[in-house]
């Protein structure tokens, strides 16, 4: 396995995306840290640019890189070399790769900037831990996704589909469920709700480690009681790992009974 | 050296094979044919394990192939259609696949056989159809395996390539190596191969060498003996 994430990993590293992303998240830092003039505002910000675009990008990616890489997969499974292997070392590459991009290019400008002696540190590196964990959840859904459709267009449009269902839908939903049923303790079912989604939890996991949760009102003192400990933090970290864990299974399964 | 019981597979509802039994001795080189979209590709990725049979068992050199890939070291394949990973240079694909299964020296030579020598630096993406062939031939000939399997190795050679090809496919025999081959040039399958399977809607129509062929089918000729089996079936 590991000698197929070396190649795929060295694939993407030649490949003119890996730098265009790279390079985005590079401006995007020197931007806002630009335009905020202030570490903490700059974590701000950059939260909620990577909540959406980290998991959109994980996914195209994800996607582009199954189809694209069909011939060499081809190749490799005429080869001694075992189909989980073949398809993890794959994923892997891509998802690892994405993650170096996110946390060199938005590492560089913030540390450049003074980020070692201020006291956003521990923000900043919850973004980064919580946006590489999106890029692993979001790849491994994309390469699901395209290990189960053959046509192209179709993986595409899934693939967008999900993106736009976890980020946006999922979002609107939840939020009319809690208006209907206000008069009902909500404060659990809102709180598995979140956990159900990788998107939202980790959007609140960095909200309220921000400490702004104030602004969140009655929901927020409660989603603070259990986020903002130890244990719930434990607890998030642990969500997001099985929403890594459980497509990744499946990219296993899945890819055993395939035919090419 | 494979022995195949019952194999049935069909790709949602299309049938491409049902119930093949064969048997493929050691040494000497087998020809399977067969009309378009008789099942030939099919049955010679499920030896390969890439396509995962309905049902029915497949062992190459006495080892059951399901959930196995170590068995692969065994077996060189040429693919059908030779597809590369587009951004990748010669040198490098060949450096690699090295790396993946073990190293060798029978490369150079082949290179040479097939003057490749100005084409390992370029980018695969590049090549013209006939140069990917003659890399894909020097992928699938370097290893020196005792199965070797070829799907249509002719397309896209020039002459002299394919006399090269042909004495590639005889030094093997001679080595004693077992050499499955598909193609659909009667001739070069003619000149080569020692026993043949005709392949039909999924079954095996015939096993056997040519000349029981052209006396089954009372034809004087290799190719007038396949047209006769396919007009007296789609007739």
């Amino acid at each position: 396995m590991l000698k197929i994430l070396k190649y795929s990993f060295y694939d993407l590293m030649r490949s003119r995306w890996s730098y265009v992303y790279l390079a985005f998240y590079l401006l995007l830092g020197i931007v806002l840290l630009f335009l905020n003039n202030d570490l903490s505002k700059a974590v701000i910000t950059l939260m909620n640019v990577i909540i959406v675009l980290v998991p959109l990008i994980g996914t195209i990616f994800g996607v582009m890189y199954y189809y694209n890489s069909k011939e060499f997969t081809e190749l490799l499974l005429a080869q001694p070399l075992k189909r989980s292997s073949i398809f993890l070392g794959q994923y892997l590459g891509v998802a690892i790769s994405l993650s170096m991009s996110l946390i060199l290019g938005l590492g560089i400008p913030f540390i450049l900037y003074g980020l070692f002696k201020s006291s956003a540190i521990w923000d900043f590196s919850l973004l980064l831990i919580t946006g590489a964990f999106l890029t692993f959840i979001f790849t491994a859904l994309a390469f699901n996704i395209a290990l189960s459709n053959e046509n192209k267009i179709k993986g595409f449009g899934y693939a967008i589909l999900l993106w736009l269902f976890l980020a946006i839908i999922y979002d609107g939903i939840f939020l009319m469920s809690l208006i209907i049923f206000e008069d009902y303790p909500l404060d659990k079912l809102s709180l598995v709700g979140t956990m159900l989604n990788p998107i939202d939890l980790s959007r609140t996991l960095i909200l309220l480690k921000l400490d702004i949760s104030a602004l969140l009102g009655y929901t927020g003192a409660i989603f603070k009681k259990f986020f903002g400990t130890n244990y719930g933090l434990i607890i998030s970290f642990i969500a997001l790992a099985i929403w890594v864990i459980l497509p990744i299974f499946r990219i296993v399964k899945k890819s055993r009974k395939k035919d090419f | 050296m494979v022995s195949i019981q019952n194999l049935h597979k069909k790709f949602n509802k299309n049938v491409v094979l049902s119930g093949v039994d064969l048997t493929i001795n050691e040494g000497g080189i087998f020809a399977v044919l067969g009309p378009n979209g008789s099942g030939k590709t099919t049955l010679i990725k499920s030896i390969l394990g890439m396509v995962i049979p309905n049902k029915g068992d497949i062992s190459v050199l006495g080892e059951n192939i399901k959930n196995n890939s170590k068995y692969r070291h065994k077996i060189d394949y040429l693919p059908q259609i030779a597809n590369f990973p587009n951004n990748l240079k010669v040198k490098e694909l060949i450096k690699m696949i090295k790396d993946l299964r073990g190293n060798t020296e029978a490369d150079k030579h082949l290179i040479e056989v097939f003057t490749l020598e100005p084409f390992l630096d370029k980018k695969l993406g590049n090549l013209s159809g006939g140069t990917k062939q003659k890399v894909n031939i020097v992928l699938a000939f370097m290893f020196d395996s005792p199965l070797i399997i070829l799907d249509e190795p002719t397309t896209g050679l020039d002459p002299i390539s394919l006399i090269r090809l042909k004495e590639l496919i005889q030094t093997e025999k001679a080595n004693g190596k077992t050499i499955i081959i598909t193609s659909h040039i009667m001739s070069f399958v003619e000149e080569v191969s020692d026993e043949i399977v005709f392949l039909l809607e999924g079954k095996i129509y015939f096993k056997g060498s040519i000349s029981e062929l052209k006396t089954k089918t009372n034809q004087p000729d290799f190719e007038h003996a396949i047209a006769s089996i396919l007009t007296n079936n789609h007739a």
